[in-house]
């Protein structure tokens, strides 16, 4: 019986090597499958690892276990028949439209007519036609992702990954590309059996996937499965449309919330990775939650929506708020606390010192490099001090990522200082006298 | 569907009828096929030590000994890109490889590139008996040396910074390796490569003249070109026939930078990574030429479309097969390398001191060392007084756009203008006034490389941003405080670049600067350079050797305890992104 999976994963993990030589796991135990005629969607963080999972479907990378199979035969390397639409267009700028289109026949050796031929019909396609002796500097975002995407369709594949197309692109860009894509997938203009989208952006997902996958992070496994099985074409100011996207808002919120849970059981919570947000959009979110119309409440699916903030950029504030403690997360909708609430109408120096006693009580990493600063003569302390720590436990990027949120905090709080040029930790005369 | 296709390709509209501008354009082709035959041919003549043709000094031969040294470099300039391919990009893709060559092109590039040349004359003349090819070569080859080492490294580091997702977007279409090379890591590195190209071969005409009057013990050598007629008029003493040779070096320095230079720098705009338009869009009347030419690019199409399509061929080799790996983790395949390349570092390094230890002695190593701290302190002195000069004078121009834009090519004229053209003038007055020779000369060896300085600060300087000088303005920052917080970092990476080059040309000019004559005079400024053009002079191969040995490891200790710190604060701090 022929196979009709398109793509298989059996168990693939990958690890990546640290700089100790032992293993850090990006991706643990995968198993997924792609039919003809679906668009499968990865939704998830970033540092789920699904960048890194698109681009074991795409040969791209070699799973460090389990097995990847195409069309039944086992996956070595990038193969004939898989295209790739990248997130930052990936076009060489010093090739025209129609150049960069053919680009991706080099490989097939067609004769130069016939390969001139598809690419003006797959540049046709796409809507670019009169651009083909454009450079991509001349061309906007979205113009740029279509000459993507004409590269990508001229192979005539049948696997398209798509890593984040839409993402790099403005909103209205973003959702006319999208729709046009839909378009060309529903009247089945375009030669490809199956489609893999790699997004973190949740209202695009339910738009267009037949199927969504959501990725746990640290490593990335699938952490639930959800069909979508509404109608094409799908109105996003549908109530079933809503619900949906409220379910994926609920699965999120109560990952993050079991995250931030299970994380500071472990070592006292010192290893927690933080998100790495800025003071003044964490002021900001918990004023605008103040205010009317939401007066403390929220569900996230509309504040995403009201602030014209996809859900990459407010679900970290949502998470540090939440781990601060100034909000709580569940079910799908923020919720100020008592403490949210004196801070939204405090002046400047109330907020410092209330910001002060939820770090030093939240957030034990602030803590730990405080009462390290306290004991240390001189109240100097190296960074590399507290990075070698992070990094035991977890990847350089999300150490990075914990040290800045913490250095940021830190400092608003006045808790400790922090010296770029020689990277160590200070305390001055002032701090001394405040808390921690 | 055809006619579509070719009126859409290039973007002006198809000349139907040949114009005035296929003719010039044709007429230039051919004169420079024609020159590069005819200078090809006298290459391969017939050529006997003793008796060489006399070099004239009459001005009228000067056009084709210019010609000759035009192709001197020219050659050099595609052996040079030859090395670079071939050297870059395996030290890019095997870290194993990297961790041999780039040392090594770090040790090549501080060696004083004539110190190569006694050696390698006597080694290319050898290998082609009969021919002038030989001591061509031999001068071909330390023009080489000036700029092989520069492009090869900024290749190898446009190779290591292709963005990743060009890299997995190549690698996803099923590149071979050939056709990666020449449809992505080759565009890429393209500007830089470019830039550095014209940057060396800027500096090249300085070894070309000192390379083409060969004088090693008695090997006497002199290969028709602007070089020999140079070393002729200073034996004669002819200050007129130095005169025409410096007008015929400034005519050709001109023709050149229009011809080649400029062309190519326009041409390699298109390859800019960075996807917004260029502030200063540079222009160049043959390009727009070329361009516009119409009939003679449909003539030129079959070569074009054969280049296309050898650099889209497949060419695939075989893939490395799995047993080659001898299933060794790769901490021991390390260490296995590791141990090599010592053993192999050992051995050579006893193998010199076994030859050189007969002849040289302790005192040797000391004369050399002690000159070597003398021009040491020379440059030091120079390149800080050079600094206090033009530093102010490139912030002021560079802040004018009107007047960076016509002193800027002047600038980058004089840097490429070989200084020691001028020597013969220097020394010349030097003896008139008997003035000290050891004070005197110094100056000589920073005369053609302060302009580097002087034109990067320019550079600096016009790339500062708007803002920061408008903020400064408004909260009246001025006088000393102005260049400390304001002016000085902003330029200071654009500095150190140009005081590293002029440091290190400082040190290649000191060879033919320290140690002058005119006539039967001769003037010793003492110092290294002095040191190693005595004993080129006396034909003492060994002590050559410990000299070009010494100076390399002052230049080399210089780059790594001065300019490279140096370098990297500029980077750290005084970014102004």
């Amino acid at each position: 019986m022929k196979n009709s999976f398109i793509i298989e994963m059996r168990k693939v993990g990958k690890a990546f090597a640290k700089a100790t030589g032992e293993p850090l796991p990006a991706l643990s135990d995968i198993t997924l499958s792609l039919r003809e005629g679906e668009i499968l969607g990865l939704l998830g963080r970033s540092g789920s690892g699904k960048s890194t999972l698109l681009r074991v479907a795409a040969g791209l990378i070699a799973p460090t276990s389990g097995e990847v199979l195409y069309r039944g035969k086992p996956l070595d390397g990038p193969t004939e028949g898989i295209a790739v639409v990248f997130q930052s267009f990936a076009l060489f700028p010093w090739l025209t439209v129609l150049e960069n289109v053919e680009a991706g026949l080099d490989a097939v050796g067609l004769a130069h007519d016939e390969a001139r031929r598809r690419a003006m019909s797959a540049i046709d396609l796409i809507g670019l036609d009169g651009f083909q002796s454009a450079y991509p500097r001349e061309l906007s975002g979205g113009m740029r992702q279509r000459v993507g995407f004409a590269r990508a369709i001229v192979i005539q594949p049948i696997l398209l990954l798509m890593d984040e197309p839409f993402s790099a692109l403005d909103v209205l860009t973003a959702e006319t590309l999208r729709t046009d894509f839909l378009d060309l997938w529903i009247e089945h203009q375009l030669p490809t059996k199956s489609v893999l989208l790699v997004t973190h952006n949740i209202e695009e997902a339910v738009m267009m996937c037949d199927r969504i996958l959501v990725l746990a992070s640290n490593p990335g496994r699938i952490a639930a499965e959800i069909p979508v099985s509404l109608p094409h074409p799908r109105n996003r100011l549908d109530n079933e449309f809503h619900g949906i996207v409220d379910e994926f808002y609920s699965i999120l919120t109560a990952r993050a919330t079991a995250s931030i849970g299970a994380q500071s059981q472990i070592h006292g919570g010192f290893l927690q990775p933080l998100p790495p947000v800025q003071i003044s959009l964490l002021i900001g979110f918990i004023e605008v939650l103040a205010a009317p119309p939401y007066d403390g409440y929220a569900e996230l699916a509309r504040l995403s929506g009201g602030l014209a903030l996809g859900a990459r950029d407010f679900f970290p504030i949502a998470e540090a708020l939440h781990l601060l403690e100034f909000a709580e997360l569940k079910d799908g909708a923020i919720k100020l606390t008592a403490a949210g609430r004196v801070f939204a109408q405090s002046a400047t120096d109330e907020r410092k010192r209330l910001f002060n006693e939820h770090l030093v009580q939240f957030v034990p990493l602030a803590a730990h490099i405080r009462h390290v600063l306290n004991d240390r003569e001189g109240h100097l302390a190296p960074r590399v001090r507290f990075e070698s720590e992070l990094e035991d436990h977890l990847n350089p990027s999300d150490a990075e990522k914990t040290l800045r949120a913490v250095i940021g905090w830190g400092r608003y709080a006045e808790l400790f200082t922090y010296d770029d040029e020689s990277r160590t930790f200070k305390l001055n005369a002032a701090d001394l006298h405040k808390s921690g | 569907m055809e006619q579509h296709a070719e009126i859409l390709i290039g973007r002006s509209w198809r000349q139907r009828v040949p114009s005035w501008r296929d003719a010039v354009a044709t007429l230039l082709v051919l004169a420079v096929i024609i020159v590069l035959g005819s200078g090809a041919r006298q290459m391969l003549s017939p050529f006997v030590m003793t008796r060489q043709p006399a070099i004239s000094l009459s001005p009228a031969v000067l056009p084709a000994y210019a010609l000759r040294t035009t192709m001197r470099m020219l050659a050099a300039l595609v052996a040079s890109l030859l090395f670079t391919f071939i050297y870059a990009t395996p030290a890019a893709k095997s870290r194993r490889a990297e961790i041999v060559l780039i040392p090594l092109l770090d040790v090549l590039q501080s060696v004083p590139v004539l110190g190569y040349l006694s050696f390698t004359v006597v080694f290319f003349v050898s290998l082609f008996r009969g021919t002038w090819l030989g001591p061509e070569l031999a001068a071909i080859f330390a023009i080489f040396t000036a700029q092989a080492w520069n492009m090869a490294f900024s290749f190898y580091q446009s190779l290591i910074a292709i963005p990743i997702d060009l890299e997995e977007a190549s690698r996803s279409f099923r590149f071979s390796g050939w056709q990666r090379f020449w449809r992505l890591e080759v565009p890429f590195a393209m500007p830089g490569l470019v830039w550095n190209m014209m940057m060396s071969m800027s500096g090249g005409w300085f070894f070309v003249v000192a390379s083409e009057a060969i004088s090693v013990g008695n090997i006497q050598i002199a290969l028709p070109g602007i070089g020999s007629y140079v070393a002729l008029a200073i034996q004669q003493r002819d200050l007129a026939a130095v005169g025409w040779a410096i007008v015929a070096m400034t005519i050709t320095i001109i023709i050149y930078d229009q011809l080649l230079f400029r062309p190519l720098v326009v041409w390699a705009e298109k390859f800019r990574f960075e996807q917004t338009a260029a502030q200063v869009v540079p222009r160049s009347w043959v390009l727009n030429l070329f361009r516009g030419a119409g009939a003679l690019r449909i003539l030129g199409e079959p070569i074009g479309q054969a280049l296309q399509s050898a650099s889209r061929a497949r060419l695939a080799l075989p893939r490395k097969p799995r047993w080659l790996t001898f299933g060794l983790s790769r901490h021991l395949a390390d260490a296995a390398w590791y141990s090599f390349l010592f053993a192999a570092l050992v051995y050579v390094g006893w193998k010199l001191v076994e030859l050189a230890a007969p002849i040289l002695s302790w005192d040797d190593v000391t004369i050399a060392t002690s000159n070597g701290l003398l021009t040491l302190l020379r440059v030091v002195i120079l390149i800080a007084l050079a600094t206090i000069v033009w530093v102010p004078i490139g912030v002021a121009v560079g802040l004018r756009p009107k007047l960076a834009e016509k002193v800027q090519p002047v600038a980058q004229f004089l840097a490429a203008f070989p200084a020691n053209l001028l020597y013969p003038v220097a020394v010349f007055l030097i003896v008139k006034f008997a003035l000290a020779p050891k004070i005197w000369l110094s100056p000589l060896m920073i005369l053609g490389t302060q302009w580097y300085i002087l034109f990067n600060v320019i550079a600096g300087a016009s790339a500062f941003p708007s803002d920061f000088r408008e903020a400064a303005a408004s909260f009246r920052i001025r006088g000393w405080r102005w260049w400390r917080q304001v002016m000085l970092p902003g330029i200071f990476p654009y500095y150190v670049t140009g005081a590293i080059t002029a440091s290190g040309g400082a040190w290649n000019a000191s060879i033919v600067s320290e140690a002058v004559s005119w006539g039967p005079a001769k003037l010793n400024g003492s110092g290294l350079g002095s040191y190693i053009a005595q004993m080129t002079d006396a034909g003492d191969y060994p002590r050559i050797a410990l000299g070009v040995a010494v100076m390399s490891v002052f230049v080399i200790a210089m780059n790594r305890l001065l300019w490279r710190p140096l370098y990297a604060f500029a980077q750290r701090r005084a970014r102004l992104d």
